[in-house]
């Protein structure tokens, strides 16, 4: 089962269009990046399923359902540009945050303090949150964002604006959240945090779902029958290739190793090792497999 | 709890916790006292201190009068003691405080003396002395000249008579004293609150809005409360806020009122009041306050209360949610001027029309102004106490819950789009784009 279903999602703003038949599906316990460049409708797609901003064509589904009133207590989302009220005391703000959720007063509560004590928040419960840093401010949105429990998590740009030590936690919490099996979607151009964290992605480029699946999924679809060998030895020396291989380049790399690259058949690699093992002192022997960097360059730069 | 009264209850607690809440409750009574008290501490102020003044009187218009208002009169025979002596006196001696002067007159002209008299006083002369000797020097050259034409003064005074229009209102029942001038005091007080309480806490509103906006703690609030209920939630704490205040103002100032009246500083007391009717100097203002009670009376007190809660409310709400929306189209208090015009503008024009209204409280002018959602609350407000028919106030209060209705959806509409959008300032076209645009 899905966690989130859309089809055909359509929204256009007075001077453009957002979404322009927008898919998505996001699978139960997945932890999904959703990629694109800035303006590509991430924004408008994950407002739509807060039901903040609603579709103006296609259907939004939350585990099978229609995304109804309930659905905010499902969910919880932390936009990209985020704040709290400054002038309210800490533990307050928090309260009423968890209160406008459907938590009782003493559930909150109790939450709330466990929270407050793992990240070693304690004494700011009655501070107000202008005397607050911005990383403690940010540790107090995320609680917040959490604190209800909810099965699905959305983050918009969740590592923008939080200080590199901030971000590192929010990342453990993010994984530690999908291993207890709560699905996460989060939004971000940075595609070093995507590989590492990402189970599956999708690429929104201009208002469109134009790549998506499993990391592994997306790396397998998108080989392109590159391979490189290294070996060690000063200077390149000349290969006995097996048929329908084709050397693209031969250089020096590095102190002793040089580098071959080959154009085969997808599934060569074992044919194409076993030919050359003989001939060389193998070093290393890999399938170039796109990054996903490398994906997103193309696509965007495709469309 | 339902999400809308979370909404209001936050409002509610944080705002009634602020140190400014407390000290402006506190500090409106003690205004409001201050205001109802200043003309009975300033005539107390003024009765104390007496002023002693030297007459040097050329004309002999004076027959030495020891006393006016204000000032003890000392006299000097002006063959004896001249301008400047006299002014020395006032300059050395510390019991003199200044002198009236009145010249010679010139060519046996008696006005000229008269037009001419000089008030020499050590500071500033208390307004009203001057005036207490002008007619007391008038007074005096009147009678003088009734006698030269060989008239006697006291027959002049005898041959006066004192007249008195009461104004009566004929209706079905019958007829009842008008009392103008409570009924246009009843219904400018209640203009004046309602227009001061859709004011102060209209911006309050739209304060409200522009800070949820600008900490953007307003994206995560939308996800779980509607923008609509959000938007009433605010309204309606902050009104429950005020209408606290209001309470409050409303009990402290009669407490002090009726404290500082125990101590008959307000309304004079029961035994001077008799004393002096007994002297026939206060009856015609007894029977003004007798008047006065009586038309009070016949205003229909619970129908009008019941009615300036209405039009409180239906105003504040009216315009409430309009300041929410400016609130909310806008990122910054100082981008909302070119959008608070056209709210402010009808009220403050109201105000002004207020006097028109009072003068031809059911003139087209009047009812028109009364009919308008705009300014239906101050003007129907003032036409009330002077006795409205019951179709125009039932027209009226149809028109300004339309009318609430119509700017809350408006505003709701405006409030959705607004408060997640950041940087442009909008124009009226990009308002108008947004109250068309679907959710």
């Amino acid at each position: 089962m899905n966690a989130l279903t859309a089809t055909g999602l359509h929204k256009r703003y007075a001077s453009h269009h957002a979404l322009r038949g927008l898919d998505m599906e996001i699978p139960h316990g997945s932890l999904f990046g959703l990629l694109g460049p800035n303006g590509a409708g991430k924004t408008t797609f994950i407002r739509i399923a807060n039901r903040i901003l609603a579709p103006d064509e296609g259907r939004i589904e939350l585990f099978g359902a229609p995304l109804g009133p309930d659905a905010t207590k499902r969910i919880g989302y932390l936009p990209e540009e985020r704040g709290l009220y400054k002038g309210m005391k800490v533990g307050e703000q928090a309260m009423y945050l968890a209160q406008l959720r459907g938590l009782s007063t003493s559930d909150a509560k109790q939450r709330l303090r466990a929270w407050f004590e793992r990240w070693e928040l304690q004494g700011w419960w009655d501070k107000k949150v202008s005397d607050l840093s911005k990383g403690m401010a940010q540790k107090v949105q995320f609680i917040t964002t959490v604190l209800h429990e909810p099965e699905l998590l959305i983050f918009d740009e969740p590592f923008s604006g939080f200080d590199p030590i901030n971000a590192q936690l929010i990342r453990e919490e993010m994984l530690r959240l999908n291993r207890e099996g709560r699905t996460l979607i989060f939004s971000t151009h940075r595609m070093e945090s995507v590989e590492e964290l990402c189970s599956h992605i999708a690429l929104i480029n201009q208002g469109q779902n134009v790549l998506h699946g499993s990391i592994q999924e997306l790396k397998d679809r998108h080989r392109s029958g590159q391979f490189v060998l290294r070996y060690r030895s000063e200077d390149p020396t000349s290969l006995n290739l097996p048929e329908g291989a084709e050397l693209t380049d031969h250089r020096r790399e590095a102190q002793g190793i040089v580098a071959a690259r080959f154009r085969a058949e997808i599934d060569d690699a074992s044919r194409l090792l076993a030919a050359l093992a003989p001939q060389v002192n193998v070093y290393q022997f890999e399938e170039v497999v796109p990054s996903i960097h490398d994906l997103f360059v193309q696509t965007v730069q495709g469309a | 709890m339902k999400p809308f009264l979370l909404v209001a209850q936050r409002e509610i607690t944080t705002r009634v916790r602020k140190k400014s809440f407390l000290v402006m409750t506190l500090l409106g009574p003690v205004l409001f006292v201050g205001l109802m008290l200043a003309p009975a501490l300033i005539a107390m102020s003024s009765e104390t201190e007496d002023l002693n003044l030297i007459v040097v009187d050329h004309s002999y218009v004076l027959p030495g009068t020891p006393k006016v208002e204000g000032a003890n009169l000392a006299y000097f025979d002006p063959k004896e003691v001249s301008e400047e002596q006299a002014l020395e006196l006032v300059r050395t001696r510390e019991d003199v405080d200044g002198l009236l002067y009145v010249p010679e007159s010139i060519n046996s002209d008696p006005e000229f003396s008269l037009q001419n008299a000089k008030l020499y006083t050590e500071g500033t002369a208390p307004l009203g002395v001057a005036s207490e000797l002008e007619s007391l020097l008038e007074r005096f050259a009147y009678e003088g000249k009734l006698r030269h034409f060989g008239v006697d003064p006291a027959v002049v005074t005898k041959a006066k008579s004192e007249a008195s229009v009461q104004a009566f209102e004929l209706s079905d029942e019958g007829s009842e004293a008008s009392g103008t001038e409570i009924k246009t005091a009843a219904g400018f007080f209640a203009g004046i609150l309602i227009y001061m309480f859709t004011f102060l806490y209209a911006a309050q509103i739209m304060r409200g809005v522009i800070e949820e906006k600008t900490s953007r703690i307003v994206e995560v609030l939308v996800t779980t409360v509607k923008p609509a209920q959000l938007m009433l939630g605010k309204i309606l704490g902050i009104a429950t806020v005020g209408l606290l205040q209001f309470g409050i103002w409303i009990a402290l100032t009669a407490l002090a009122a009726t404290a500082i009246g125990s101590m008959g500083l307000l309304s004079p007391d029961p035994e001077q009041v008799a004393a002096l009717s007994a002297a026939g100097q206060a009856a015609p203002e007894l029977s003004g306050i007798q008047s006065a009670l009586g038309t009070l009376d016949s205003l229909n007190l619970p129908a009008l209360i019941g009615m300036f809660v209405f039009y409180f409310l239906s105003g504040y709400l009216f315009y409430g949610a309009l300041f929410a929306a400016v609130g909310a189209a806008v990122d910054s208090e100082t981008d909302t001027q070119q959008f608070m015009l056209p709210l402010t503008l009808p009220l403050v024009l109201t105000f002004i029309l207020a006097t028109s209204i009072m003068e031809n409280p059911h003139g087209p002018l009047a009812v028109a102004l009364s009919m308008i959602p705009f300014s239906a609350p101050i003007a129907m407000m003032i036409r009330i106490p002077f006795g409205v028919p019951w179709y125009e106030v039932a027209a009226s209060m149809s028109l300004m819950v339309l009318g609430f209705l119509g700017t809350v959806w408006i505003a709701g509409r405006i409030y959705r789009v607004g408060i997640l959008s950041y940087g442009k300032k909008p124009t009226y076209a990009d308002l108008w784009k947004w109250i068309r645009m679907k959710p």
